[in-house]
């Protein structure tokens, strides 16, 4: 990151992003016995995937506030 | 039968011979039906390309009319012709290909300018320079790497599978790729397919490429520019400005060099697409079966619009052959070419920009090819996704509290009409006999199928015979009849339950009659609303429609989680006064009011008193409460906050509290809701049909009305309201004025001056219009019947009798006073700038005493914005709503709980994120905590 740059995921608005490893991401397509191109997608040019350095076919765990549910897990595979 | 998927869809460009190979016959004759009143041969109603006429006989295929699909037919074109669908390709492969080889451009890899290196090039020798070129490109020669001398400025260097062509271009060398750049490409479009991707965004690097190379890698032509001349014309400039059209022929010409291996390339198909076929030489002519003509009243017939339009070709085609013929000049020729091309055009579509639209002899637009495809009607839209459907009805819906919320009131005359098929069996022979037996009198049937396929209309004449004929494996259409489901629906069909399943009850009359309960769902009234009826025709839908669809599983509404069905106007009204309770009811004045209504136990009367007859006993009465009660659910406990107090039920009785609109209404509803989750739907149902025969029947008895006389205000409360009210509030208004005027106003943070001064003004005279409806309502007293609809929630609201009976109040444009008019005053009846209420807008009058001049005009103003947005606002949400349908329409909620779209990609891993049903919840909370508390300790725990 450049020097005096702000982080983007410090922001309040921007969800928590985090990769997951491999045994998550197995458990997860087990338990909805989907395939990885089954997820939501999420592009590699989006700023928050730059910023964590997710690479094409990740699986990026997204943590976010939820008005209904007040926590929210959702997952997304990198893509081009 | 196999069921078979669609693997792909493929279009393609039919060729000139494709189209002389389809073709049943050619067309030559512009003339449509001879002088003895049959087709002309060779005419454009041909006998060859399809019947239209009952008795005639297909020439092709020898079907009569209806079983010949109709033939394709075509026209030779003199002069070949642009299709204006492809103009627009036509022009960017044009500028993509060489003009001399038709070979696609491609651009350098690189180019350096030395002597030395085409000294070598000559010997056939790569020499080190050119080797180390090419290593810096990336793109290294291997040692065995050969060259050849094709002319003086081409050498061809080939390396095991590359190939470069290297050539002299303003004096510098140029080095182009031959084979890698163009299998990459291919490679690219191929991988697109394969992913069912678009394959425009490689096409169109290929395009953006080519069009910026000016010379031809294979045979060294400097490219001229092409200008597209919308819509079918183009344009060749030269270096030296000079311009030369590209007559259609010449363009075909061009585009036939393109080789086949380039037109990959393009991403298209040159076994299917090749380009020159985007020029026409042969035109289809669609059957006559697609564009029937009609015969009018006169007996004179009146053609399709395409019809017409080929007729126009046909003209223009033969008189161009004729002049050419005739050797006119090129002048005349080429008019007559433009023409054709106009004709050709405005064929396949009458909407080209620039391009007046061809027009029928009355002056109307015609109708061609594009224009039955488009928009709203046409085929796709208004033929394919949607059609005019048999087994509805549709007429002008009257109330009628009588009849259940589930049910529909259809006329007599309908029912006759509308059928249900029975197939006739062992066990409905005989009943179905018997309506046979009635023919067409109501409860009969309108048509009989043998088990030969043969339907008989049923007549006066033959119902006792066929009556007598009828057997199992025969069916019967029979008339609808009460009991019958049917789907009922209002427009717009905006949420699920604009289209509802109801019970059919044949009623004299010619409207639809239903409960009024059942209006607020589909947003119905009556002052002239008509609505769909729709009779179900098979066991499946009608078990679909009694499950799902039924009035009674509608009554909570899944977008805000309480019920949508439910009492409106009289109906709260009536129970509000009925519960309000002063009133005594002997037994039969409870009888009285419960008329109708299934209930044998009246309880324990509430006490005695005096007889009101005036013989002197004492009589048992009940109060308005415990009537209430009595359609209760045995053991119902609820306790809410009214609109005026706190309702209080116990064990089924109204404790304490009045009912209201939060009690019974659409919308709120909290007793219905509650019922509804307690007891179910048929109970919810039982409930809103007692409510609405008890509640019309006491309104019914005591009497409602309310009239012009009821806005009144006593001398002294108008006094009050005009001295109190609107005098003081001017008043104020006149002294911030002065204290702007005077500069002594202070301004509200983040507020210019004049903002504040106008916003100080807003809120006074908000608060004035208030202040008078607060005197106004004192004057009125809770007994006046506005307030009393007001209060309970039945109709109107206090602002409305405030404005109807003290005053009217500012009127405002964009939320701000009136300003708009002359410049510094809004009307000549005032001075300029003058800032006061009354030239800005405010009514101080009431509707009842009638608005002066001005103030009418400024409550028109204000009432023009309103009417202006309603407007704006339902066509943009109407569109909005249309997008989302579309966006939403496949999606569905899996058992996994996981929203999928058709092809099982993961739209959101939980439903709403918390896989909540909004209609199980209350009022768009998961669940309402403060009720299953009180549940759980017990409802004799108060609030």
């Amino acid at each position: 990151m450049k020097k005096g740059k702000i982080s983007i995921l410090k922001h309040e608005l921007v969800s928590k992003h985090e990769i997951i490893g491999e045994g998550e991401v197995k458990g997860l397509l087990n338990k909805y016995k989907i395939k990885k191109e089954q997820l939501p997608k999420i592009k590699s040019s989006d700023p928050v995937i730059k910023e964590i350095k997710a690479e094409v076919g990740d699986i990026v765990k997204i943590t976010r506030r939820s008005r209904t549910a007040g926590k929210f897990l959702s997952y997304r595979l990198v893509i081009e | 039968m196999r069921t078979k998927r669609i693997k792909g869809i493929k279009f393609g460009l039919l060729s000139p011979k494709e189209i002389r190979k389809m073709s049943a016959a050619k067309i030559v004759t512009a003339d449509t039906y001879g002088e003895d009143g049959f087709p002309m041969e060779m005419g454009l109603v041909n006998q060859r390309i399809g019947v239209i006429d009952p008795g005639l006989r297909c020439k092709t295929c020898g079907g009569r009319m209806g079983e010949c699909p109709g033939h394709f037919g075509h026209i030779e074109l003199a002069a070949p012709v642009i299709h204006v669908g492809y103009a627009k390709l036509i022009y960017r492969m044009l500028s993509a290909t060489c003009r001399k080889c038709g070979r696609v451009l491609q651009g350098c890899l690189f180019s350096v300018t030395d002597a030395e290196i085409e000294r070598e090039l000559n010997k056939r020798v790569i020499s080190e320079k050119l080797r180390n070129a090419f290593k810096t490109k990336a793109y290294p020669l291997s040692s065995n790497a050969d060259v050849t001398k094709e002319k003086d400025d081409k050498w061809v260097i080939t390396d095991d599978k590359e190939k470069f062509i290297i050539r002299i271009v303003d004096g510098k060398l140029n080095i182009y790729d031959a084979v890698k750049v163009r299998k990459r490409i291919l490679e690219e479009i191929e991988e697109q397919k394969k992913k069912q991707a678009n394959v425009g965004e490689v096409v169109k690097q290929v395009f953006k490429e080519a069009a910026k190379t000016d010379v031809c890698m294979y045979c060294g032509e400097r490219q001229k520019v092409i200008k597209y001349d919308k819509p079918t014309a183009y344009v060749e400039i030269d270096e030296e400005e000079k311009k030369r059209r590209l007559m259609p022929t010449d363009v075909r010409e061009r585009l036939e060099r393109i080789p086949d291996e380039d037109i990959a390339l393009f991403g298209m198909d040159p076994k299917s697409a090749r380009p020159e076929w985007m020029v026409l030489m042969v035109l289809p002519v669609p059957p006559v079966t697609a564009r029937p003509s009609i015969t009018l009243e006169s007996g004179q017939r009146s053609e399709d619009d395409l019809t017409h339009k080929l007729v126009d070709i046909i003209r223009i085609n033969q008189r161009f052959m004729e002049n050419r013929d005739a050797g006119a000049p090129q002048l005349i020729i080429e008019d007559l070419w433009e023409l054709l091309q106009y004709h050709v055009s405005t064929y396949f579509d009458n909407e080209i920009p620039r391009l007046p639209p061809a027009r029928h002899r009355s002056g109307r637009p015609l109708k061609t090819m594009t224009q039955r495809l488009k928009g709203k009607e046409g085929r796709f839209r208004g033929s394919l996704s949607g059609k005019r459907v048999n087994f509805s009805a549709r007429t002008v819906i009257s109330p009628n509290p009588d009849i259940d919320i589930d049910e529909v009131g259809v006329p007599e005359e309908i029912a006759k009409e509308l059928t249900i098929t029975v197939n006739v069996t062992e066990r409905n022979l005989k009943p179905i006999k018997a309506t046979v037996r009635r023919g067409r009198k109501h409860p009969g049937a309108n048509y009989v199928r043998r088990p030969d396929g043969k339907k008989v209309k049923v007549t006066e004449i033959n119902y006792e015979a066929l009556a007598d004929e009828v057997d199992i494996g025969w069916a019967v259409e029979r008339h609808i009849r009460d009991g019958d489901i049917v789907l009922f629906n209002r427009q717009p069909s905006l949420h699920r339950m604009s289209i509802m399943a109801h019970y059919v009850r044949v009623m004299p009359g010619k409207t639809f009659r239903l409960n009024p309960a059942v209006c607020p769902p589909y947003n119905a009234d009556y002052d002239g609303d008509e609505m769909n009826l729709h009779v179900l025709q098979t066991e499946e839908a009608r078990a679909e429609a009694k499950i799902l669809m039924a009035v009674p599983q509608n009554i909570i509404s899944p977008r805000f989680g309480r019920p949508i069905i439910g009492g409106i106007h009289d109906y709260v009204t009536g129970l509000f006064l009925l519960t309000r309770g002063e009133k005594k009811f002997e037994r039969e004045e409870v009888l009285g009011v419960l008329r109708n209504i299934d209930i044998d136990d009246l309880g324990e009367p509430a006490g005695t008193f005096k007889s009101p007859s005036g013989i002197d006993i004492e009589v048992p009465y009940w109060t308005g409460k415990q009537i209430f009660g009595m359609i209760l659910p045995k053991g119902l406990n609820l306790q809410f906050r009214g609109k005026i107090d706190d309702v209080i039920i116990r064990e089924g009785e109204l404790v304490s509290g009045v009912i209201d609109e939060m009690a019974i209404g659409s919308f709120k509803g909290r007793i219905i809701d509650r019922i509804f989750r307690q007891y179910g739907e048929e109970e919810a149902k039982r409930f809103i049909k007692d409510v609405s025969r008890l509640a019309i029947n006491y309104i019914l008895q005591a009497g409602f009305s309310f009239g012009i006389s009821d806005e009144d205000i006593p001398r002294e409360g108008k006094e009050q309201i005009r001295e109190e009210a609107v005098h003081e509030a001017e008043k104020k208004v006149d002294e911030l004025i002065r204290a702007y005027e005077a500069e002594e106003l202070e301004a509200l943070p983040g507020r210019a001056l004049e903002e504040t001064l106008e916003l100080l003004i807003m809120q006074e005279l908000g608060r004035a219009r208030d202040d008078a409806g607060d005197i106004a309502e004192k004057y009125l007293g809770i007994e006046n019947a506005g307030v009393l609809m007001a209060k309970s929630g039945a109709r109107g609201s206090i602002l409305n009798l405030t404005q109807m009976a003290a005053c009217v109040g500012q009127q405002s444009v964009r939320g701000e006073r009136i300003k708009r008019g002359y410049q510094g005053r809004t009307l000549p009846h005032f001075k300029p700038d003058d800032r006061s209420a009354n030239a800005h807008g405010f009514v101080r009058s009431s509707f009842k005493d009638g608005l002066s001049p001005t103030e009418y005009f400024f409550h028109a103003v204000g009432g023009r914005e309103a009417l202006v947005d309603t407007a704006v606002r339902t066509s943009q949400s109407g569109y909005f709503q249309r997008r989302l349908i579309n966006a939403l329409q496949d999606l569905e909620v899996k058992n996994d709980g996981t929203v999928r779209e058709t092809r099982d990609t993961i739209v959101q891993l939980k439903y709403g994120e918390d896989s909540a049903d909004p209609s199980k919840g209350d009022y768009g909370k998961v669940i309402d905590i403060d009720e299953v508390i009180r549940e759980a300790v017990g409802a004799e725990v108060g609030t």
